[in-house]
């Protein structure tokens, strides 16, 4: 039994799984920290409008690059990105409709137009279509020099990981730092945007460098994991977390927690899980990811101790 | 010098000692859509007064506050808060708005709301420390609500989180105290502590300014009136301006003649 756990977490593991692990938790939880305020401003729709107007902005990239590196495609996602805020807001303004109407405008047209791109041009040749763009490629962002967890000290072994490691690594923190410093600012234009406005908060500039944060945090998600994963995790983790507890830090914590756990339990399943039950296949590792983080928001909404919704809603 | 004649004329305020006021605002205008809800309105609110903001609903009274504060933005007119723009007397100013204007199942204690109001004496990229914890624990003193201080928002009575929204105004520790609708939908003894703590804000010399609704307590509760329906109907002291006539032109029909001769008018 000690055995095969040593030899489930050997080398195989370190060169297949980790890696993979490693940057659905980063994705996972860099998409889970925006979620929970866009949650609270019922601006959830948000992360899931721009995951879906990136397809579109790869695509062009892609058109006009001729490549699939990753700097264009980024470019191009945060363009896309850009892009479907904008119209959001001027559909919202000129039609004079509610916010997730807008969203669900933009970003299903938007989709349909990266679709059809997809469709109609030549991009046969590289590793770029629907199904990626929906579930990503984590199972193949291995790390072929690693031998080992040695090789986790290795300089050589550690420059040919995978890039979308570290990346969403420097995203994860960057997003963090966000909401360190602008935890207060956060929290009170969250709560009571008229208050914040009132104390000198600038909520207009804070509401935009969230969706920014959104934004950054989908685009890195979206290339390593797909918009599945990107989608759930915005929403799923900060939902069950907020029926953990009546305390923001501590949703947030929650969601991280919830985050983690959706992303390593949802990998697993999805490698070792079908072989669990005599099947030799796998399943798709993101779809599993967004399927865990379902069932802990159905626990919690079923087991969590701040389940019951007392507070009256706001009138406006 | 008395301060009805203040406001001399519609849109020019005269008076020198008027400058210094806690506001002043000259022509404002704010609108939603196509339809101004708040139409070239001045008013003038000395220092040290009590002044009741009437009106019937949608007549902009809240509004009016708003656009004051910038909260909303002013299609035009100009206002001045100790003289000084907004921006540059901020601190000296506290704001609560309607307590229906925010969800109360936000995830947050009764003291974290406080704490709220403490914002300004925080520091950029800081986060409350135990000092404002206490003066957040005083406040909640102060409207009687210290023992709620752990407890959720969503499971406060509307007059609780009326009291908890005193208390983050308190925090603030400011001259000029404008709330919006501090009386609806709270119980007897809440609006007898708010009116107590307001009276004390009074006392020590502040001033303050309420959207107030119920014409009964008017008297009362205030020493000035400023009567809104989109535009600015009269504005001064209770005992010369909330008289059946501004009344009258201020609700048009919407108010009975039989519930004017039961607010004992001037």
């Amino acid at each position: 039994m000690i055995n095969d756990l040593i030899t489930a977490l050997g080398a195989e593991f370190v060169q297949l799984s980790l890696t993979p692990i490693v940057i659905g938790t980063l994705a996972a939880i860099a998409c889970a920290l925006p979620g929970n305020f866009l949650l609270l401003r019922r601006q959830a729709l948000i992360g899931d409008a721009i995951s879906h107007v990136v397809l579109p902005g790869i695509v062009a990239a892609f058109l006009v690059t001729g490549t699939i590196t990753a700097v264009p495609m980024m470019i191009g996602a945060g363009a896309a990105a850009i892009i479907a805020v904008i119209m959001i807001e001027i559909v919202k303004r000129l039609g004079r409709v509610e916010p997730g109407a807008a969203m669900g405008l933009v970003f299903t047209t938007l989709f349909a137009a990266g679709v059809l791109f997809l469709e109609i041009t030549d991009t046969s040749s590289v590793h770029i279509d629907v199904q990626h763009a929906l579930l990503g490629n984590l199972e193949s962002l291995i790390w072929f020099d690693a031998n080992g967890w040695g090789s986790l000290l290795d300089p050589a072994a550690l420059a040919t990981l995978p890039p979308q490691l570290p990346r969403l690594a420097v995203v994860l923190v960057a997003i963090t730092l966000f909401i360190f410093l602008f935890w207060k600012e956060l929290k009170i234009s969250t709560f009571d945007a008229a208050f914040a406005g009132a104390v000198g908060i600038r909520t207009r500039t804070l509401g935009f460098a969230l969706v920014v944060a959104t934004a950054v945090a989908a685009v890195a998600a979206f290339d390593a994991v797909g918009s599945i994963i990107v989608i759930a995790m915005f929403v799923c983790p900060p939902a069950s977390a907020r029926l953990m507890t009546n305390q923001l830090a501590r949703q947030v914590g929650w969601s991280v927690i919830f985050a983690t756990i959706s992303a390593v339990l949802g990998y697993v399943f999805a490698g070792y899980g079908p072989g669990w039950f005599g099947s030799p296949y796998a399943v798709s590792a993101a779809g599993m990811i967004a399927t865990v983080s379902g069932v802990i928001l159905l626990l919690a909404c079923l087991f969590g101790p701040q389940r019951k919704r007392t507070g009256q809603q706001a009138e406006t | 010098m008395s301060n009805a004649k203040l406001v001399a004329e519609s849109g020019k305020i005269l008076d020198v000692a008027a400058k210094d006021a806690p506001l002043t605002v000259r022509g404002l205008t704010v609108s939603y859509g196509n339809k101004p809800a708040v139409f070239s309105v001045d008013a003038s609110i000395p220092a040290g007064s009590m002044t009741a903001i009437i009106g019937p609903n949608g007549a902009g009274k809240s509004t009016f506050l708003k656009g004051a504060l910038g909260v909303v933005p002013r299609l035009s007119g100009e206002v001045r808060i100790f003289g000084k723009l907004f921006e540059d007397a901020r601190d000296r100013v506290a704001y609560v708005p309607q307590r229906a204007s925010v969800d109360w199942d936000f995830p947050a204690r009764v003291i974290d709301v406080v704490l709220m109001g403490l914002y300004g004496s925080v520091g950029l990229f800081r986060l409350w420390r135990a000092r404002h914890r206490e003066q957040a624990m005083d406040c909640l003193k102060r409207v009687g609500m210290v023992d709620f201080a752990d407890r959720q928002i969503g499971q406060l009575s509307g007059g609780q989180q009326q009291r908890v929204f005193l208390a983050r105004a308190l925090a603030q520790n400011a001259e000029f105290y404008l709330l919006d609708e501090p009386f609806a939908g709270v119980d007897a003894a809440t609006e007898r502590a708010i009116v107590s703590v307001l009276k004390e804000l009074k006392a020590e010399g502040r001033t303050v300014v309420c959207v107030h609704h119920d014409l009964s307590t008017v008297a009362e509760y205030f020493d000035r009136v400023l009567l809104i329906n989109v535009r600015r109907i009269a504005e001064g002291p209770v005992k010369t301006t909330f008289t059946a006539e501004n009344l009258q032109e201020t609700y048009g029909g919407r108010l009975a003649t039989t519930h004017i001769d039961e607010l004992h008018l001037a």
